[in-house]
């Protein structure tokens, strides 16, 4: 284990690294067989700040910059994915967004709480019928003098088991809007799910709405903007930090590997001397890399505030889980049939890296988007005698 | 009422404007449809373009016209056309004096 200085030990980054080598690696297979998040954890998770990580100081949060917050979630997701999932729901889907998006009035009602982990939020847009066809939902809004009233049911909310606000997206006749409802709010229904493939620790539940008033000052921008703007706004915060949990597996993989590959023998010789094991591990050390330098360089661009930062997001994001796919099935080879075994972590991992290429837009969205991407940035096209890249 | 002089600079600024967004959005269309772009066509209605990319559009106007966008003006119809959207820059630059 690497040795910091007092004051790097200050450093929220450094905290962060700390916190997940010494408090979570040990027991995110204990959070993955009891399919839950103990309190504790979250509690210290609030006071290392990390539940604030990304949100500006003056919200309560440490302000970090998405460099260092991706490098934050890293280490937390190398170490136990449940608990980065966390990071991706509370601090970057909805305490990111909301610093974005909300009015100050509704801030302060709200984000600073968030920010310092006295309330936890989760991200309710997905429906049964409503997936990646996420503008589709069915879950209605109605305007009643000063207050709105909700109706509908959500599915594979992560965190809606635990959340105390939740950010909730309707429609009224196909005009979309964002509420934050809380969780007391009479009318609201929590249905714990189970049975998941990976994510397992998630509190992954159904939330029904039924007849649920809602203060009209919490709507979340305005009446129209909860698609185009507050869940976009929201998907590109948890694109960016889906994108760094593929780096973490991939890396918590790689480590697995090579480890085992130089400590166990076949035929007489340790089985990282087989060339065909190399190429495993070669390939795993480049894509890890080149994974991390995609999610630098998304990074980067959202720091510049460049309207470049969202393709790069994407790109970033559908590189890292399909590499992280890859390398944690080549873990699980190495590992051979104790990668299949759960006292090995190989298969959680391979099995958390599947979910990486679903959640927040699926690697087909973002093949789709990133090809409309290359035909407008890269196509040309001959217009009247002269070459033009549109 | 504005003297000649101001009213053509304030005319020539809002082409600038204009053809700045227009330039963007034109570079934001979905790719694989021809479509004749005019300033007064409501993008979103004519499907011309994604539904991330009204909240790119909002980062764009922000950081290229160095305006912050209140939050009572966010809204699609000021972010549905190319006349639109100069129309809010326009009003936004001259309520902060520009």
């Amino acid at each position: 284990m690497r040795q910091v200085s007092e004051e790097q030990t200050r450093d929220p980054v450094v905290r962060a690294r700390l916190f997940a080598e010494h408090e979570l690696a040990d027991r995110a297979g204990e959070f993955d067989r009891t399919g839950r998040l103990p309190r504790d954890v979250i509690r210290k998770m609030a006071d290392e700040g990390l539940l604030g990580a990304a949100v500006p100081k003056r919200w309560g949060g440490h302000g970090l910059d998405p460099l260092a917050y991706g490098e934050l979630t890293e280490s937390v997701g190398k170490a136990c994915a449940s608990t980065r999932a966390l990071l991706t729901v509370h601090t970057s889907l909805v305490c990111e967004t909301l610093a974005e998006r909300a009015s100050d009035r509704l801030k302060g009602k709200y984000l600073t709480d968030l920010a310092t982990g006295r309330r936890i939020g989760c991200f309710a847009l997905s429906e049964a019928e409503a997936g990646s066809d996420a503008a589709s939902v069915t879950t209605r809004y109605v305007k009643k003098g000063d207050i709105f009233v909700l109706d509908g049911r959500k599915k594979w909310i992560s965190f809606a088991g635990i959340a105390d606000l939740l950010l909730v997206f309707a429609n009224d006749n196909g005009v979309s809007s964002a509420f934050l409802v809380e969780r007391d709010m009479p009318g609201v229904e929590i249905h714990p799910m189970s049975g998941f493939l990976g994510n397992r620790a998630t509190h992954i539940a159904e939330v029904s709405f039924t007849d649920v008033e809602v203060p009209a000052e919490n709507l979340v921008s305005g009446i129209g903007l909860g698609f185009g703007f507050v869940a976009n706004t929201a998907l590109f915060h948890g694109r960016y930090s889906i994108a760094w949990a593929g780096v973490a597996i991939a890396q918590a993989a790689l480590e697995v590997m090579c480890a085992y590959a130089t400590e166990r023998e076949q035929f007489g010789t340790r089985i990282g001397s087989h060339q065909l094991v190399q190429k495993m591990v070669a390939d795993a050390v480049t894509q890890v890399a080149a994974a991390r330098e995609l999610c630098r360089r998304a990074g980067r661009l959202r720091l510049e505030r460049s309207t470049d930062a969202v393709m790069a997001t994407n790109i970033a994001k559908y590189f890292s889980s399909t590499i992280a796919q890859q390398v944690t099935s080549d873990a699980v080879q190495v590992l051979g049939g104790n990668g299949c075994w759960d006292q090995y972590p190989a298969e959680r991992l391979f099995r958390e890296a599947k979910i990486l290429e679903i959640i927040e837009g699926t690697s087909q969205l973002q093949q789709l988007m990133i090809a409309d991407y290359g035909y407008k940035k890269f196509a040309v096209r001959s217009r009247g005698g002269e070459d033009e890249v549109l | 009422m504005p003297s000649e002089s101001l009213t053509s600079m304030e005319n020539g600024a809002a082409a600038d404007t204009a053809a700045a967004i227009r330039n963007y959005v034109r570079a934001n269309m979905t790719a694989l449809r021809d479509v004749d772009l005019r300033d007064d066509d409501n993008f979103f209605e004519k499907g011309f373009v994604t539904s991330i990319f009204a909240m790119q559009m909002l980062d764009f106007i922000e950081s290229t016209f160095g305006i912050e966008v209140p939050d009572d003006r966010i809204t699609l119809q000021n972010f549905s056309s190319i006349d639109s959207m100069t129309r809010m820059v326009g009003e936004l630059k001259h309520a902060a004096g520009e």
